[in-house]
């Protein structure tokens, strides 16, 4: 197969995901903002699995924490949605902060089982803490501001968003910072007998992964304009995380195939059956077994 | 003062029910480096069918052992699908985890998505004085229960052969192999026995936690939060850990009902700043 140039592929989505929007109708244009939105939560969980070789489990909850935090404020407190999303954000970087203070020093699988217990703490905090959450019934309410109600003008606002801010990812994981980060995936031992405080660089990475989560999460409850435990629970870092090994783990932009798999065979499966964990579940199994390094992967080597 | 001493024993009583459960977890997590995230839903599923077979055979006994037996078998068939994976831990983890999804999609589908409760033989119903005050039997039943597992898991570990294999594959499973010993076979067992703890778990869980479908993250989580307590593969360290976040869990819920869950979080972020491989836990 001949190799298509990166440039090439890259001008060619951007161009159809902004054409998109003139032949789609408003169910497949909210499919496709859901697609994105997405992709951004895949890609921030790359910047961790695939840079800083630490494999997340609670990048689900960052992204309902941010979704939540924003709901809550704009919502329920009935506040302006610019200050919304910067109290998600505030609030999301403070709980990225706590949990990489705890896990980074940790790796591997003591490292997904500590992000795992973390993120189920806020899944259990939104669960039980119905005064603020909601309980069970979550939060509901348009929070979108007028200008951003119409679908089509939404999806551009999505789009532009998670352009620059993958744009600004690529950026970040190129970087001498990211390239620190892939130093400690390779071996954490060596970068600390060569003077870099592993620490810190796997904390300031961890905290910008986790924000960039929460901010797919803000534009989830932007999206959607409700926002329940299920969008904290486990699936949802399993959903992620599946996201970005399916598009390639370490390829950043692989998150947005990933993405598009997932939404869109969730949305066929739904369709069908009401057994969709089920499918999530034998899908994350089918991966690990024959294609871990990722199904894009399998097809770009051969 | 009564209610302090209630509650104590509440903790008590789960303390015992989390060491069931996180004792098969951390034992299979110490020999075999698998974190089993289908633990959780192993230990509904046990207790689903435990209230399906003693709703149909009438006998409570029926149910937890046929939930055991059951819960071993389908550990097996899990060992083996985890076996496709082998060398890669967080594959294996990974692998589980989808597992796990699947086998709690299964369970609603069999068996709905209300609320059940295991029925407890009438032995064991209403309440007996302890402390002179009224305590449920059935609580002290599994309180019993727990201290009767930590003593037969711990005799079988440091009194048995076997047991000393199991231990000495927690330190290094190569060189056991090495010396000419089946470690598969070891790790086989050790497996079954987590599940068929997972299993007995459920069951006795289903009848004063009652099963619904969210029931098994709850207890991963517990189990989770007692192994990095804990650390790895240490018995004590389950044991230590289950006091403490059954402790933690039973106060917390009485004195901040809404945040109960966060308060489990703040004795093992303080360990863990201290102590990464938690208390008993080899690096």
């Amino acid at each position: 197969m001949k190799k298509v140039p990166l440039t090439l592929t890259f001008s060619g989505v951007l161009l159809v995901l902004a054409l998109a929007p003139t032949v789609l109708d408003s169910y497949y244009l909210g499919l496709l903002t859901l697609i994105l939105v997405y992709s951004l939560l895949a890609m921030s969980v790359d910047v961790m699995a695939g840079f800083a070789g630490r494999t997340p489990l609670c990048h689900g909850a960052l992204f309902g924490c941010g979704a939540y935090a924003v709901m809550y404020y704009v919502a329920t407190l009935g506040g302006s949605p610019i200050w919304g999303i910067a109290f998600a954000l505030g609030l999301v970087l403070l709980v990225s902060l706590v949990f990489a203070l705890l896990a980074v020093r940790t790796s591997g699988v003591y490292f997904l089982l500590l992000t795992l217990a973390l993120g189920m703490i806020i899944w259990g905090v939104c669960l039980r803490w119905t005064s603020v959450s909601g309980g069970e019934n979550g939060l509901r309410g348009s929070i979108r501001p007028n200008w951003l109600l119409d679908p089509m003008r939404f999806y551009y606002f999505v789009f532009l968003c998670s352009t620059f801010l993958s744009y600004a990812l690529y950026r970040f994981v190129s970087s001498p910072f990211g390239l620190t980060l892939k130093g400690i995936r390779e071996s954490e031992s060596r970068m600390q007998s060569l003077g870099y405080n592993t620490t810190l660089h796997l904390t300031i990475g961890f905290c910008c992964s986790g924000l960039f989560a929460g901010t797919a999460g803000i534009m989830y409850a932007f999206l959607n304009s409700f926002v329940s435990p299920s969008s904290v629970a486990l699936t949802q870092s399993v959903k992620g995380l599946l996201m970005a090994i399916i598009g390639g783990v370490g390829t950043l932009f692989g998150g947005v195939a990933g993405a598009a798999i997932i939404i869109v065979l969730e949305n066929l499966v739904s369709s069908m059956t009401e057994r969709w964990s089920m499918v999530l579940g034998g899908l994350f199994v089918f991966t690990m077994i024959f294609a871990p390094s990722g199904l894009l992967g399998k097809f770009r080597q051969k | 003062m009564n209610l302090t001493i209630f509650q104590l024993l509440n903790g008590l009583t789960f303390a015992a029910l989390l060491f069931i459960v996180a004792s098969g977890f951390t034992l299979i997590f110490g020999l075999m480096r698998i974190v089993n995230l289908a633990h959780g839903a192993f230990y509904l599923l046990g207790g689903y069918l435990a209230y399906w077979l003693a709703t149909w055979s009438g006998s409570f006994w029926i149910g937890i052992l046929g939930a055991a037996f059951l819960i071993a078998s389908v550990g097996w068939i899990e060992q083996k699908i985890l076996r496709l994976v082998k060398g890669v831990e967080l594959h294996q983890v990974l692998l589980s985890l989808g597992l796990a999804l699947m086998i709690n999609d299964a369970s609603l589908v069999a068996f709905g998505g209300d609320t059940l409760s295991v029925p407890i033989p009438d032995i064991l119903k209403g309440p007996m004085p302890v402390f002179g005050m009224l305590y449920p039997k059935y609580r002290l039943f599994v309180f019993c229960a727990g201290v009767f597992v930590f003593i037969a898991l711990w005799l079988i570990i440091q009194r048995t052969k076997l047991g000393a294999l199991i231990r000495a594959g927690v330190d290094d499973a190569e060189t056991i192999e090495a010396l000419g010993i089946d470690i598969k076979k070891i790790f086989i067992f050790t497996f079954m026995l987590g599940m068929a703890l997972a299993g007995i778990a459920g069951a006795l869980g289903g009848a004063f936690l009652t099963l619904y479908p969210t029931a098994d993250s709850e207890i991963l989580v517990y189990s989770l939060a007692v192994v990095i307590i804990g650390g790895r593969g240490s018995l004590v360290g389950a044991a230590i850990g289950s006091f403490a976040v059954a402790m933690l869990a039973t106060f917390g819920q009485v004195w901040f009902p809404e945040l109960s869950y966060f308060v489990i979080f703040g004795p093992m972020a303080l360990l863990l700043a201290f102590k990464p491989t938690g208390l008993y836990g080899k690096a």
